[in-house]
């Protein structure tokens, strides 16, 4: 009789522990569910109301604000394409300059680096994102530009003879295409090489002992057996730097040369996207003027969605590939 | 019961509320306010160093604490327009589509001070100023004339040592008054760029590049050799930039300074209206003296205050600046109002109503 009164007692008292916990996974659970759901929501949000304030300029200029080229406040027209048309230059170039660069540090520090060198130079490295992006543009207009107009720009111009080409033809005054890239290149530099340090040293110690045990060199090591394992999150890495990049407004407003013109050559100035609205947001007075600068707000959201997007695919293909 | 608490609240808060009121209506002129503030404004950045010595200087007078924002022109009517500031300050006049909008009802412009603009260069080997007729300044900016050694440069400033480099013209890329002064001058100047370009806050600038900020252009001029652009004349005096002479309308050529920018003034101000509502112009004024690139700023108010005793201090304020604030402007290489504009502002100032008010 008691053993068994003590069975019921003790299964009671399990189901007691069993639903106390319960109500704890429950309230835990609903916590962070509404943390994960605020953040969405919050990117939604934004979303919304600068797509309603854009609205007015959508409808009455339609997609003319991002494909004409003519951005003329006191006429009413706004088309945005010469800034459309830089973002996206200026960001290319910073990732060519900065990718290379960037994975060079990361391996250098994962796999060559001697202990004592890895802690000061991976903190310099990532000190980079820590100085504020007007610093980066004072610094731009008083030590890049000067050096790429006196230096950079005619070695490329004439003694390489790219001015042949159209991409490094006409005068060089130094507030550029080129000097915003480089501007970007070095802010986009610590995100791409603080992730792809961090994925190389991740790559699993066997990994690289059988490539060595197959008989690879320490270069065929890692060329072959710890990049191709880390590539995806380099290429994540590589995103990151790059969003950086797209929105970025200051440093390059101050060094980009704010010209509304479409050239095709890095010396010429031109316009970004984020500068366009960081230059003209705080006087618009007129309301039109207000909405298409929304509306350009609005299109680099979408930029930004698709660049995302494409990033996505380029990660999700190489896993694909390397699991083949 | 809780509700009749609360109603009996409100009602003492109503009456110490009524009571302060009426304390401060009948003492109002020996009245300090303690603590907090008790007048917003928000609007233009070119006046932002006299004014918030105004407002300090203005504070530790009569204990009146005034908190101003100079988040542009553009910001300032805006928020004027929407009731959320006491008062708005803009480089350039409101239009009559954005006054038509004021939630407030009618807007009085108060001029204050006088700025202007100059045009700055940096000419390897050019020691005198520069001279310069709104012609070759409209093509220059325009691209008509491209190098230095161009003979409608050259025939303005013979024996100068001019260079056979190209221009670069720099111009500012944000929007600003600054902008607006300068292309209502060459607009009213030169009838080509009055139907090429016009004027505004931003206009489409056919060469050069945009820099942002007067600090922004002045630093681009100062690093490359041939460049030309245009910065306000406190800037410009405060760095030591070379400024260039320019005609004015009476053929002489005028360096900028505060007399020349309030000659300017004076000169508009002896042809205006009695009725006028200040929205004036004072780009290419006449007079031998006068530095034709000059405009006024303003402060914005309503005509009809709501708030009885917000409306006094407003209108306390404004007589002060008008008066004592006039003086210390050109400390700051702002020019004053002259003397008997001041005093016609003043009467203006006198229409502003708040007895009427809830």
């Amino acid at each position: 009789m008691t053993s068994l009164s003590a069975q019921w007692l003790d299964r009671d008292r399990r189901r007691l522990i069993l639903e106390q916990s319960a109500i704890g996974d429950t309230i835990y659970g609903i916590l962070t569910a509404a943390c994960a759901l605020f953040v969405p929501a919050l990117v939604i949000a934004i979303a919304v109301a600068i797509f309603a304030a854009a609205l007015p300029a959508f409808a009455k200029l339609g997609l003319s604000i991002v494909t004409s080229s003519n951005w003329d406040v006191a006429g009413g027209h706004f088309g945005a394409a010469p800034a459309v048309f830089g973002t996206l230059v200026s960001s290319a170039i910073a990732l060519v300059i900065a990718t290379p660069l960037a994975i060079g540090v990361a391996i250098f520090l994962s796999e060559f680096s001697p202990a004592w060198l890895r802690q000061p130079v991976g903190f310099l490295v990532d000190l980079l994102a820590a100085i504020p992006s007007v610093v980066y543009g004072l610094w731009g207009i008083f030590v890049l530009i000067p050096l790429l107009r006196e230096r950079v720009m005619p070695f490329l111009r004439d003694t390489l003879h790219l001015g042949a080409t159209p991409f490094f033809s006409g005068a060089a005054y130094g507030p550029s295409m080129l000097a915003a890239g480089v501007i970007l290149a070095i802010m986009a530099l610590p995100y791409i090489s603080a992730v792809s340090r961090e994925v190389l040293m991740a790559v699993p110690r066997s990994q690289r002992e059988a490539a060595l045990a197959l008989g690879a060199t320490r270069w065929e090591m890692i060329r072959d057996a710890v990049v191709p394992y880390a590539r995806s999150g380099i290429i994540g890495g590589i995103m990151l730097g790059l969003g950086r990049a797209l929105g970025e407004t200051m440093a390059v407003t101050m060094v980009i040369g704010n010209r509304p013109e479409i050239s095709a050559s890095l010396l010429a100035p031109g316009y970004t996207m984020a500068s366009l609205i960081a230059n003209e947001f705080s006087e618009a007075t007129n309301d039109l003027h207000l909405s298409a600068l929304m509306a350009v707000g609005a299109s680099l959201f979408v930029i930004t969605l698709i660049v995302n997007g494409i990033a996505r695919w380029l990660v999700w293909s190489v896993a694909r590939t390397r699991a083949k | 019961m809780r509700a009749l608490k609360l109603a009996a609240l409100m009602l003492l808060a109503v009456a110490c509320a009524k009571e302060n009121a009426s304390n401060s209506t009948t003492a109002s002129s020996t009245a300090t306010s303690s603590g907090g503030v008790d007048l917003t404004g928000a609007g233009a950045t070119f006046p932002y160093p006299i004014y918030s010595k105004w407002f300090s200087d203005y504070a530790a007078q009569t204990g009146v604490k005034i908190n101003y924002q100079s988040i542009g022109s553009g910001g300032g009517i805006r928020q004027l327009s929407e009731e959320t500031v006491d008062f708005g300050a803009s480089d350039s006049p409101m239009s009559d589509a954005e006054m038509a909008k004021a939630k407030g009802g009618p807007v009085l412009h108060i001029p204050t001070v006088l700025g202007a603009d100059v045009v700055t260069y940096n000419v390897p080997g050019v020691t005198a100023p520069l001279k310069v007729t709104p012609d070759v300044i409209a093509a220059i900016f325009t691209g008509t004339i491209k190098k230095w050694n161009d003979t409608r440069i050259a025939s303005l400033n013979t024996g100068a040592s001019l260079p056979s480099s190209d221009i670069l013209v720099v111009h500012r890329s944000d929007g600003s008054g600054t902008t607006y002064i300068f292309t209502d001058y060459l607009s009213t100047a030169v009838p080509s760029w009055k139907a090429s370009i016009g004027k505004g806050k931003e206009v489409k600038w056919p060469v050069g590049i945009g820099a942002k900020g007067n600090e922004g252009v002045a630093g681009q001029v100062k690093q490359t050799p041939g460049a030309i652009g245009y910065v306000e004349l406190a800037y410009a005096k405060q760095n030591n930039l070379p400024i260039a002479a320019v005609r004015n309308q009476a053929g002489q050529f005028v360096v900028a300074s505060v007399a020349g920018v309030t000659a300017a003034a004076a000169g508009v101000a002896r042809s205006l209206p009695e009725n006028t509502d200040y929205r004036i112009s004072i780009v290419n004024a006449p007079g031998a003296d006068s530095y034709p690139i000059s405009s006024f700023t303003w402060l914005l108010v309503y005509q009809h205050q709501k708030d009885a005793i917000k409306g006094k201090k407003l209108v306390d304020f404004l007589n002060w600046a008008l008066t004592d604030g006039e003086k210390s402007a050109p400390s700051l290489d702002y020019a004053p109002l002259p003397t008997d504009m001041a005093a016609k502002v003043k009467a203006r100032v006198a229409t502003v109503d708040f007895s009427g008010a809830k």
